[in-house]
C-alpha cells in the first residue's frame, strides 16, 4: 500500500478561549494531536503602562501598577513602593511594614486560590473552583473593610498606607487563618490527590531545572522544577528576613520533578507558608504607629536609577525606575514574572498532546494584564 | 407551571389538559430573560469580578445565566475589561458570530469609555459602544459583583418590555 500523505496543520488557540486565562493567542503547529510548535502571540491587553508612567507623578502610577497583575495588586504595589522608597531614601514605620507583609501574603493566598480553582476548571473539575472562591471572598472581605476595594486597592502608598487598619483587623485575620488551614486539606482531598487529576497533570509539561533557569522563569514555575529560589529568602525586602517560613520546591512526588503537578502543588503549600508568615506578623506587629507618618508631601527623588525586585505570587517582579529629579519618572520599566514564565511554555509543551497544552498553560498561572502591560 | 403564573396570563382548566393563554411577546420575553446564556469571555481585571459573580458567593446561575464557551451558543456577552485596538476587531467578529437576539453588557469603566486609560492609552478603545451596540452599562473599576447583578436585572427588565411584533412592523 502506498504511503499516506500527511501534513501538519496550523491552528489558532485564542484569543477567545476558555482556558487561555484571558486574551492570549497561541499559534499551534500540529501533527494530528501532537503539538509540534507553540508560538504565543501577545498584545491583546496592551494597556500602555509605561506611557502612563511617563505622564504621571510617582504616587499616580500606583493605580496603574494595580492593574498590571490584577490578581495580586497588593504585591505589585509593594514592589513599586519598595522601589520608589529606595530611590528616595524613605524609611517607613515598623507598623506599616508589618501591615504590608500581612496584606501581601493575604493577597498571595487569594491569587493562588484563583490559580488553583481555575486550574481545576482547565483539567475538567468544576467543584474546586467554587470551593476556592468561598475562601477568596473571605480575604476580599478583609481587604474591603481595610481599604474599601475588593480587587484594585491603591492601598500601599509610597512611604505608607492609604488607611490604617480597623480595630478588629487582627482578630479578623487570625480567624481567617484558623478557618483556612483545614480548607487546604479539603482542597487536597478534593483535587490535589485526586487520581484523575494526577493522571492529567503528573509527567505532563516537564520543565527541567536548567531549562527553567535559562528561560528566566521565577516563582512557583521555577520552584516547581526543584530550584530553591525565593526572593523573600534570597534577597529579602521589606521585613521578610524576620519571619520563619520554608521555601516550597517541587520534588516530583507524583511523577517527574518539574511537571505540572509539582507546579500546582508548590502553590498549595505556599498558601500554608503564607499563613505562617501572617500569624507571625500579627503577633509581632506594634500596636502604635501612624501609617501616613512617612508619606512624603512631594515625591521628588534625586537623579538616579533603581532596580528593585520583589516576589509576587507569580515570581520576580522588578521595577526599574529612572528619575531626573522632577516629580515625574522618566521611565518605569516593569519586569513581569508572568511574561518570562510564558517564554518557557514553548519549551515545555513541545511534543505534548493538544489536550495537555491546556493543562501546561494553566500550571504556569499567567495573568495577561502583566504580560502585555 | 409556577413560573408561568407569573406571566400574568389566563390559565383555565380544560377537560383534556391545561392551556395557557398569553401573548407571543410575553412568552418569548419570558423565555429569553430566564435563560440568558453568557459567553465565557474575560478580558481583564473585571473578568475576575465576573468570575467571582458566577462563583459560589454571588451565584449567577440563579438568573439562568450559564457560561458557554462558544459564541454560537450565547445570548449575551459581558465585555469585562479593557478593549484594546488589537482585541476590538476580534470582539466585533465574536459579536457577529452570536445568533440573534443578542445582548451586550458593558462591564467596567474601561469598556464603557476607556476608564483610567482614556487619556494616554494609545492602544485602548475608548468605549466598546464604538464598535458594537451596548444594552446595559455597569460603572465601576471594577464594578462590585452586586453592581454586575444589578446590570443583569436591568437587562432582564429591558428584555421583559421589548416587543417582537412592533419591531417587525416598524
Amino acid at each position: 500500500m502506498a504511503e499516506l500523505k500527511t501534513e501538519t496543520i496550523t491552528l489558532n488557540m485564542g484569543p477567545q478561549h476558555p482556558s487561555t486565562h484571558g486574551v492570549l493567542r497561541l499559534e499551534l503547529v500540529l501533527d494530528g494531536e501532537i503539538v509540534l510548535e507553540v508560538k504565543p502571540v501577545i498584545g491583546y491587553l496592551h494597556r500602555c503602562f509605561e506611557k502612563h508612567a511617563e505622564a504621571m507623578t510617582y504616587p499616580q502610577v500606583v493605580p496603574y501598577v494595580d492593574r498590571m497583575d490584577y490578581l495580586a495588586s497588593m504585591n505589585n504595589e509593594l514592589g513599586y513602593a519598595v522601589a520608589v522608597e529606595r530611590l528616595c531614601g524613605v524609611k517607613v514605620p515598623e507598623k506599616v511594614e508589618y501591615i504590608r507583609v500581612i496584606m501581601a501574603e493575604l493577597n498571595r493566598i487569594a491569587s493562588h486560590l484563583v490559580a488553583l480553582g481555575t486550574y481545576g476548571l482547565d483539567a475538567g473539575a468544576f467543584t474546586p473552583f467554587l470551593y476556592c472562591f468561598i475562601d477568596r471572598e473571605k480575604i476580599l472581605e478583609i481587604f474591603e473593610i481595610t481599604c474599601g476595594a475588593r480587587l484594585l486597592y491603591n492601598y500601599i502608598w509610597v512611604g505608607g498606607l492609604s488607611h490604617d487598619i480597623t480595630p478588629n483587623f487582627k482578630e479578623k485575620v487570625l480567624e481567617f487563618v484558623k478557618v483556612f488551614r483545614p480548607r487546604i486539606k479539603e482542597l487536597n482531598d478534593l483535587l490535589s490527590f485526586n487520581k484523575i487529576f494526577i493522571e492529567r497533570t503528573a509527567n505532563v509539561g516537564v520543565l527541567p531545572p536548567e531549562v527553567a533557569i535559562n528561560a528566566g522563569t521565577s516563582g512557583p514555575t521555577l520552584r516547581g522544577s526543584g530550584v530553591n529560589f525565593d526572593l523573600r529568602k534570597n534577597d529579602p525586602y521589606s521585613i521578610y528576613d524576620r519571619f520563619d517560613f520554608k521555601v516550597i520546591v517541587g520534588n516530583g512526588e507524583m511523577g517527574t520533578v518539574g511537571d505540572s503537578w509539582d507546579r500546582y502543588m508548590v502553590r498549595v503549600w505556599e498558601m500554608e507558608e503564607s499563613c505562617k508568615i501572617i500569624e507571625q506578623a500579627i503577633e509581632q506587629m506594634p500596636a502604635e504607629g501612624n501609617v501616613q507618618e512617612a508619606v512624603p508631601k512631594r515625591i521628588k527623588p534625586p537623579v538616579g536609577e533603581i532596580y528593585a525586585r520583589t516576589e509576587t505570587p507569580r515570581g520576580e517582579l522588578g521595577f526599574y525606575i529612572i528619575s531626573d529629579g522632577t516629580n515625574y519618572p522618566i521611565r518605569v520599566k516593569a519586569r513581569g514574572p508572568a511574561f518570562c514564565n510564558l517564554s518557557a511554555l514553548p519549551l515545555m509543551s513541545k511534543g505534548c498532546m493538544i489536550a495537555d497544552l491546556v493543562v501546561i498553560l494553566g500550571s504556569i498561572d499567567i495573568v495577561l494584564g502583566e504580560i502585555d502591560r | 407551571m409556577r413560573y408561568l403564573n407569573r406571566l400574568d396570563s389566563k390559565i383555565k382548566q380544560y377537560e383534556h389538559g391545561n392551556f395557557v393563554v398569553t401573548s407571543v411577546d410575553k412568552f418569548l420575553n419570558w423565555a429569553r430573560l430566564s435563560s440568558m446564556w453568557q459567553m465565557t469571555f474575560g478580558l481583564a481585571c473585571c473578568a475576575i469580578e465576573m468570575m467571582a459573580t458566577s462563583a459560589s458567593h454571588y451565584d449567577f446561575d440563579r438568573f439562568g445565566i450559564i457560561p458557554r464557551p462558544s459564541p454560537r451558543h450565547a445570548d449575551m456577552i459581558i465585555i469585562s475589561g479593557t478593549v484594546t485596538l488589537k482585541m476590538a476587531t476580534r470582539i466585533k467578529k465574536l459579536y457577529d458570530q452570536m445568533p440573534e437576539p443578542k445582548y451586550i453588557i458593558s462591564m467596567g469603566s474601561c469598556s464603557n469609555c476607556g476608564g483610567p486609560y482614556w487619556e494616554h492609552g494609545y492602544h485602548v478603545l475608548k468605549g466598546i459602544d464604538r464598535i458594537i451596540p451596548v444594552d446595559v452599562y455597569v460603572p465601576g473599576c471594577p464594578p462590585r459583583p452586586e453592581a454586575l447583578l444589578e446590570g443583569v436585572l436591568k437587562l432582564q427588565d429591558k428584555i421583559r418590555n421589548q416587543s417582537t411584533y412592533k419591531k417587525n412592523k416598524a
